[in-house]
């Protein structure tokens, strides 16, 4: 219970002063430990069968209540492909084209990842955003305050904020369709995607399956799933034909994204013990060179 | 011989040409504020999807809370060091650093998407947010700091409540209630001015680590590890050159002499703490190896340039020198370059260095956002000289304040 530590160190400290002696002692705790990977869902996108035909973005705003166009909009309009395109403040998922020295472009849907140690989850000033145990990451309107933190962490800069709304602004973010998925849907992209280019199921399946396709298929795939390792690993696992840097991927590292931050956030309070020794500490040399000083006034 | 300073309320007239032009951008500051309230973030800022913050988080909040550190810095030297000799600046380190907070809140409130909700913090907790700690520690520094506040009001109070007319009768019950704060405050003082030593460097360093989660989008010039130490130490040393500064500025403002002698006290702690802070930060820089991004000249490269030589280097050699120091004219120069030091340096962290992987364009501030933040900074000094007009604050030679205190201090007060 970090938090009522935390709260205990304020009060205390603020209306008493506090010997290290007793916060120090009884509330060591072991860490929370990591939830099995066994119990978490993820999407395989394989790059190389998506035809970028967009029926995903259509399905996602239909799922999410955000306005949207017919579908049939969604295969004709291939002119939004001369951009990159991000997702937005309406848009949760988009589709990017690139082109490729192959008989075919290669499209690419983005999204939220999903890490499995997600970096806007620990840096939320609020805890607006949950981690479920099926590896979705799902952000709460009760409590978001709009600082827009999560903007600066997440290293695949997937939140959105909504610049536009002078009240409620809310983050805009995949959710992995959690309300669909926890009634035993599937998610929303998933379910339309004609060619199969998107596999829902257990994650540690997905990795098998993505590591048989490149087996089967060393010519047709980049050695690389990613997501497997980046920051941690992701619930969502790319599949591509070529390297991931050519589709803007970020080049990341296999350390979480939050692991410095965390560890130095968890080191300065680790038992609360560097503020209030350092309390001490000041409380006592305040009261040493008080009391240099009132002897020397008496003599 | 010792008391001869004593902190009084400077009778001055408010108004003069310079605090007219202050309010003026004071209010044009206002006008921007309106319509961010009333349009959104979007329609005032030019922020963006890859760009979440941009100067009102880079100087409003983060320079703010660098440059109040003389709060800080000179409590733990006058009250846990019990230096007597620097008495006389507490109470102005005191009110720059109460009123910087307050900006301080305005402006992360003014930032915020849903600014209403500013208070979630404090039942949303999230220990491993650097963000959340910075927050709290902020919200209860400021409470402490206006406690620490308390006694000056007392003191200038005291016996002297009088209202006039339907408001009569509240003038005993408020005198009491002064006399019971000044009585319980004076016994219990020491354990808020060390809960303010304690907060600050507890947020000046959690500051640093803010931008420490952006890793993969964070210029290697800036981003390490130890970014929150770097932060604490920069806080530290910028603390007395603020002071000094400040109190040149005032002194010059209101025609007083300064107090070379404390001013230049101060002065001889600033070039070993600059040192200390340029030794980690070139530690870091060989550690880590990013000196080779020195070598190509982009506007990473230049900008840590001009932070290093300018905001670090220059004054560090000129804070050693005995000529500068007691010259009003070289400390001043000398104090102004840590400040613009520590400015470029919050800026170049939260701004230059992040480089998030999607922008297009890259920020730059429109003119509603400094707007705001120019109006920010009018509006804190507009009040530093109200408060100093009312309050007993700043210290002159006891002479000169004894015959007339008396009967000036109502007519000024209103
Ligand atoms: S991709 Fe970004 S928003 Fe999604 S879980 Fe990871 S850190 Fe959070
Ligand atoms: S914008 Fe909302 S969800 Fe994002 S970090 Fe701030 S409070 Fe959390
Ligand atoms: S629906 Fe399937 S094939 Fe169509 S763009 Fe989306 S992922 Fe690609």
């Amino acid at each position: 219970m970090p938090n009522q530590n935390r709260r205990d160190f304020f009060k205390t400290s603020l209306a008493l002063g506090v010997t290290v002696s007793g916060l120090a002692s009884g509330k060591l705790k072991a860490e929370t430990p990591k939830v099995h990977p066994e119990d978490r869902m993820g999407v395989l996108v394989d790059t190389t069968v998506c035809i970028g035909c967009r029926s995903c973005e259509y399905a996602c705003k239909v799922a999410h209540n955000l306005p949207t166009g017919s579908l049939e909009s969604y295969h004709d309009d291939r002119s939004v492909f001369n951009k990159e395109r991000r997702p937005g403040e309406e848009v949760l998922t988009v589709v990017n084209e690139y082109k490729s020295n192959q008989e075919f472009p290669i499209d690419v849907k983005v999204q939220c990842m999903h890490c499995e140690e997600p970096a806007c989850v620990a840096s939320c000033i609020v805890h607006a955003f949950t981690k479920h145990k099926d590896g979705s990451v799902t952000w709460d309107t009760g409590k978001c305050i709009g600082c827009r933190y999560c903007v600066i962490a997440c290293p695949f800069q997937v939140p959105v904020f909504q610049y536009s709304k002078a009240l409620q602004p809310n983050i805009m973010k995949c959710d992995f369709c959690y309300d669909r998925t926890s009634k035993g849907l599937l998610p929303a992209c998933v379910e339309i995607c004609p060619v199969e280019a998107l596999t829902y199921g257990k994650k540690v399946e997905l990795l098998q399956v993505a590591k048989g396709r490149i087996k089967q298929k060393p010519d047709k795939y980049f050695d690389h799933i990613y997501g497997e390792y980046e920051v941690g690993g992701t619930s969502w696992l790319y599949l591509s034909s070529t390297n991931f840097s050519n589709l803007d991927f970020p080049k990341l590292g296999e350390d979480p994204a939050p692991a410095t931050s965390e560890s130095i956030q968890h080191g300065l309070f680790r038992y609360f013990v560097p503020p209030v020794a350092l309390y001490t500490l000041l409380g006592g040399i305040m009261w040493l060179t008080k009391r240099k000083e009132n002897s020397e006034e008496e003599e | 011989m010792q008391n001869i300073y004593k902190p009084v309320p400077l009778k001055r007239h408010f108004l003069t040409p310079g605090v007219m032009i202050l309010i003026v951008l004071a209010f044009n500051g206002l006008v921007f504020l309106a319509l961010r309230l009333i349009y959104g973030l979007g329609f005032v800022t030019n922020l963006d999807i890859q760009h979440p913050w941009g100067i009102w988080i880079a100087i409003d909040v983060a320079c703010g809370v660098a440059l109040a550190s003389g709060g800080f810095t000179t409590a733990a030297l006058g009250h846990v060091l019990h230096r007597e000799k620097y008495k006389v600046i507490l109470r102005p380190a005191l009110l720059t650093a109460m009123l910087g907070y307050t900006f301080v809140a305005f402006g992360v409130m003014v930032d915020l998407g849903r600014w209403y909700y500013i208070w979630h913090p404090l039942i949303y907790w999230n220990g491993s947010s650097p963000l959340f700690e910075v927050g709290i520690c902020v919200m209860f520094y400021l409470t402490v700091l206006y406690i620490e506040f308390i006694p000056v009001v007392t003191e200038r109070f005291i016996g002297k409540v009088n209202f006039k007319g339907l408001l009569k009768f509240l003038n005993i019950p408020i005198d009491s209630i002064l006399r019971f704060l000044d009585r319980s405050l004076s016994k219990t003082m020491f354990i808020f001015v060390i809960a303010g030593v304690v907060l600050s460097t507890l947020h000046q360093s959690s500051l640093g680590t803010l931008m420490v989660v952006a890793g993969s989008k964070m210029h290697p010039l800036w981003h390490t590890p130890i970014l929150p130490l770097l932060f604490l130490l920069s806080a530290i040393s910028v603390g007395f050159p603020m002071v000094i500064f400040e109190s040149l500025l005032a002194a010059r403002s209101f025609k007083i002499k300064p107090e070379m002698e404390v001013l230049t006290g101060l002065a001889r702690m600033v070039g070993p703490l600059l040192f200390v802070y340029f030794g980690f930060k070139l530690g870091d820089m060989v550690i880590r190896g990013t000196y080779v991004y020195l070598e190509v000249i982009n506007t990473a490269s230049v900008m840590f340039m001009i932070e290093i030589v300018f905001g670090v280097l220059v004054p560090l050699r000129m804070f050693f020198s005995e000529k500068v120091i007691h010259s009003k004219l070289g400390l001043f120069i000398a104090s102004s370059f840590v400040i613009l030091g520590i400015f470029l340096n919050r800026i170049n962290d939260f701004l230059v260095a992040y480089n998030p992987p999607y922008a297009v364009k890259s920020y730059f501030p429109s003119i509603g956002e400094i707007s705001v933040t120019v109006g920010f900074i009018a509006l804190l000094v507009l009040l530093y000289r109200i408060a100093i007009i009312i309050f007993p604050v700043i210290s002159l030679p006891s002479r000169d304040l004894l015959p007339k205190s008396k009967y000036e201090i109502k007519g000024e007060s209103k």
